[in-house]
């Protein structure tokens, strides 16, 4: 069995799984506009493909179309998806209804929106078993109960009796994938499901979903963007860019040994459990649909490029047997070393200067409190990590710092003097020192104001420059977060995620901050992105002195960007200390667990 | 690529101009607004002229019961009606929006009780409010009327702006304002109001609508500025009695009327449109 040629004889010939070839879709609104394209790729029985891409690169497309599914103003327009020899893309929509289910399921991204409210668990499952008219009425039940074991949850009455809101997300996602599972499917299409689940969550589904294919002998297609995770359950990788796979092989081969250019900047990108790294992002953006570049669809945005990488499509080659490589001078570009960007971890015993101490924090909503008396401080220069699972209270911590949140007791301390609660009961001089940065940046930047008027804003409130000096310090200010002059007079909503953060940095750092109060700043963004962004974070730490309390979900980053981690769980602080001494000696049961579970690429 | 973007994301004027509903809507409503402003200039009689007998077929649209030329009454009745509308709506938009921008961004309590006045005087049937004050006047003056019809429209858009503002007040931008001790004053005009703009243009296509209709039913009961002037509304409740013999002295006004309102509707519809297919967009 062969994944490199284009042989059409060849592909039919698989037991089991699924053949794609030559897959392509197009936008139908304008003149055909390629979404993806040249799309060929074989799904083993058993086997775990992960098809990893940032956002705009067509996954979840390809994903979408192995059902024979293209989402409106889509249209699949060539190629074929060979399951057991017949070919989902001509079979008539009833056999195309058959099949989605039966032979290939599918888990969304969002189960909760999935599972319909207002039917019990244990009768939607039912009702799915007798929609396909899978055994008999009385064994059915008997059935959801089976289903719900093989995914690890609870099958009594309880239970079952249960309706989708009085589950957890991990919960949901499992049933999910309990209802993918009962009707026996060949082959498993999975749309980011673990997307927005915590650690633990995740992992045991993770865990779960790979048991089962294994053991029932389901093909798996796991589309992410997640290297981390496909580093722990894929058995193959096929890395996409732009609507086309530019490398496809093992999973050990291409983490160990990746030659497209775009795979080892994505790698490059991404940080490590094990080990402090200086991150890097990969500039410019991923190309809409019917802007991307001639020839070689990265070359615009490669290290590597020449001028023939401009002149034609490059097919996918060989490189070694089962690892093939969609670039023309895969030979040339050497080896890549993975120890390449690792850094010394964060000196443990650098002297510190206190500029921030909280003590004996406790938070309330409402009637409830959410974090007990919590007490850390953070030292000039110096990146402090709020780290925990949702609920946990990071961002509440950081909220009530950042004065957004007022219903709480205890001490805040900047620079010896305790602070006021809320921002308005904050002095002028407070509030332009301590600086807030939101996680999502399609929400904290007004969609009617230009880029212009957002960064220059803090300048006129805190006095600091006006008029053409002003705007003069924001076309300083946006070279610094690496955004061109010409994006002053552009509206907030006419950029990409990324360039939003910067906009929101940029703002942040008009009002000459002591202290940037960064709320899981990189968790919206793509890991290239998260890359440039933290690199930017990191030099504004070193040249400038700026303090940091960085609240994250993810341990990896917060081992490339923090000197000191704060580990939260349900509001109180379990472990603290030193990055490198809690990594790689966590004292306590709960961060030990918390690091197992985190996916890791070494 | 990022360049070949256009800078600033069109307005909502432009884009609604690429709807057909808007369009067309526009062409109804600006025929019938130069009609009203341009006619009696063309009017082939005096306001209160007498052309003939009562109730008579003289003329394209025959005579009223004075025997006054109801095309010149038709050309002459339009702007004090449109005038007062227009006015009356944007009064009402103008408190109705300060009232439910103030009540979603001062939250909890202050919410509450603004909201719950506000509901009181819902309570009451818009052409009532404005009646009560009009039987106590003696000769209601056009401002009076501007000042009821706007007054009755406040609460239905303090509820409507309320409702947008509540999920513009929560954004993280607004917050972000916060924290940087903006004075609330300008929260509210720079940062709230601006992201409104598209809903509550479509809300005050409809207020227009209704304020027409209210302004022309005041008319109709009696109730206009000057009894003896050209009023669409006045000329339907003078004429009703020659429905069956000369209808067009009823029937003209009503269908003016009618053009019009359909005409600020479509418009209104399709800002509507606009602003569910994604604001920010």
């Amino acid at each position: 069995m062969t994944t490199t040629t284009h042989d059409p004889a060849g592909t039919g010939t698989t037991a089991g799984g699924l053949v794609v070839t030559n897959l392509g879709v197009v936008l139908t609104g304008r003149e055909a506009v390629d979404v993806v394209d040249d799309i060929d790729l074989v799904l083993r029985p058993g086997e775990v493909v992960g098809l990893v891409g940032e956002s705009g690169s067509g996954k979840t497309t390809v994903g979408t179309s192995l059902l024979g599914y293209a989402r409106a103003g889509a249209l699949i327009s060539s190629g074929r998806v060979l399951i057991e020899d017949r070919d989902v893309l001509t079979l008539t929509p009833q056999q195309v209804r058959k099949i989605r289910g039966e032979e290939i399921a599918y888990v969304p991204q969002d189960p909760a929106s999935a599972l319909n409210p207002s039917i019990r668990i244990g009768k939607q499952i039912v009702e799915l078993l007798t929609l396909r008219g899978i055994g008999t009425a009385e064994s059915r039940l008997k059935g959801a109960r089976e289903g719900l074991a093989e995914v690890g949850l609870p099958n009594d009455d309880e239970f079952l009796r249960r309706y989708a809101h009085q589950l957890s997300g991990g919960q949901v996602q499992r049933v999910a994938l309990a209802m993918a599972f009962l009707p026996k499917p060949k082959v498993l299409v999975l749309d980011e499901p673990t997307t927005g689940l915590d650690v633990t969550t995740q992992a045991m589904v993770l865990d779960t979903m790979g048991k089962l294919c294994r053991s029932h002998g389901v093909s798996a297609l796991y589309v992410t963007h997640d290297l981390a995770v496909i580093a722990n359950i894929a058995d193959r990788v096929a890395v996409m860019y732009a609507g086309q796979i530019v490398e496809l092989g093992e999973r050990d081969a291409i983490f160990a040994q990746p030659a497209h250019p775009y795979t080892r900047a994505l790698l490059d990108s991404i940080p490590h459990l094990s080990q402090a790294r200086a991150l890097s992002g990969i500039p410019g953006r991923t190309p809409a649909p019917g802007s991307r570049p001639v020839g070689c669809r990265f070359h615009d945005r490669c290290e590597f490029a020449v001028e023939k990488c401009s002149a034609g499509v490059p097919q996918l080659r060989a490189v070694a047997p089962g690892h093939d490589v969609r670039c023309i001078r895969v030979g040339e570009i050497g080896r890549w070393d993975i120890s390449r960007g690792t850094v010394p971890d964060a000196d443990p015993d650098r002297p510190r200067e206190i500029i921030v101490s909280i003590e004996g924090l406790n938070v309330f909503y409402g009637r409830k409190q959410v974090v007990y008396d919590v007490s850390f401080d953070l030292a000039k220069a110096e990146v402090v990590a709020l780290v925990g699972e949702s609920g946990s209270g990071k961002t509440t911590i950081s909220r009530c710092v950042g004065g957004l949140h007022k219903d709480w007791s205890g001490t805040v301390a900047f620079d010896g003097a305790p602070l006021a609660k809320g921002a308005r009961g904050r002095s002028s001089a407070d509030r332009k020192r301590i600086q807030y940065i939101f996680q999502n940046p399609y929400l904290s930047l007004n969609p009617r104001l230009t880029v212009e008027q957002i960064v220059k804003r803090p300048m006129e409130l805190f006095g600091i420059a006006s008029g053409k000096a002003a705007t003069d310090r924001v076309v300083d200010l946006l070279d610094q977060v690496a955004l061109g002059p010409a994006m002053l007079g552009y509206q907030a909503n006419r950029l990409s995620g990324g360039e939003r953060q910067r906009v929101a940095i940029a703002r942040a750092l008009a009002a000459e901050p002591d202290v940037l109060v960064c709320d899981e700043i990189t968790s919206a963004l793509d890991v290239s992105v998260q890359g440039s962004i933290v690199s930017l974070l990191e030099g504004l730490r070193k040249d400038r002195g700026i303090s940091m309390l960085f609240v994250t979900h993810n341990l990896a980053l917060v081992r490339s960007i923090a000197a000191r981690v704060e580990i939260l769980q349900a509001g109180r602080v379990v472990e603290s200390g030193s990055v490198v001494d809690v990594m790689d000696a966590p004292q306590e049961e709960y961060t030990r667990d918390l690091l197992a579970n985190s996916p890791r690429i070494d | 690529m990022s360049t070949t973007t256009p800078p600033t994301t069109p307005s909502t004027l432009r884009r609604a101009l690429r709807q057909r509903r808007f369009t067309v809507g526009l062409a109804i409503t600006l025929v019938v607004v130069v009609f009203a402003v341009v006619a009696p200039f063309l009017a082939p009689f005096g306001e209160n002229e007498v052309a003939g007998p009562p109730f008579s077929k003289e003329g394209l649209l025959g005579t009223d019961y004075l025997g006054q030329d109801v095309l010149t009454r038709l050309m002459y009745g339009g702007e004090a009606i449109l005038l007062i509308s227009v006015l009356g709506t944007l009064l009402g938009m103008v408190l109705g929006i300060l009232i439910g921008v103030v009540a979603a961004y001062a939250g909890g309590w202050w919410d509450e009780i603004i909201m719950r006045l506000n509901d009181v005087t819902l309570a009451f049937p818009q052409i009532l409010l404005a009646l009560v004050v009009l039987t106590a006047v003696e000769q209601p003056t056009a401002w009076i009327i501007v000042v009821l019809v706007g007054v009755s429209h406040a609460p239905r858009v303090a509820r409507v702006s309320r409702g947008v503002a509540l999920g513009i007040v929560s954004r993280d931008f607004v917050v972000a304002a916060e924290a940087l001790g903006e004075r609330r004053s300008r929260v509210i005009l720079a940062e709230v109001l601006p992201n409104m703009t598209t809903p509550l243009l479509a809300e005050a296509g409809l207020r227009l609508t209704y304020s027409i209709g209210l302004v022309a039913a005041l008319g109709f009961l009696g109730f206009s500025t000057d009894p003896g002037a050209a009023n669409w509304g006045q000329m339907i409740n003078e004429n009703r009695l020659a429905l069956s013999t000369q209808g067009w002295a009823v029937l003209a006004p009503v269908l003016v009327i009618a053009i019009f309102t359909v005409g600020t509707n479509l418009m209104a519809d399709g800002i509507a449109q606009l602003a569910q297919r994604g604001g920010d967009r």
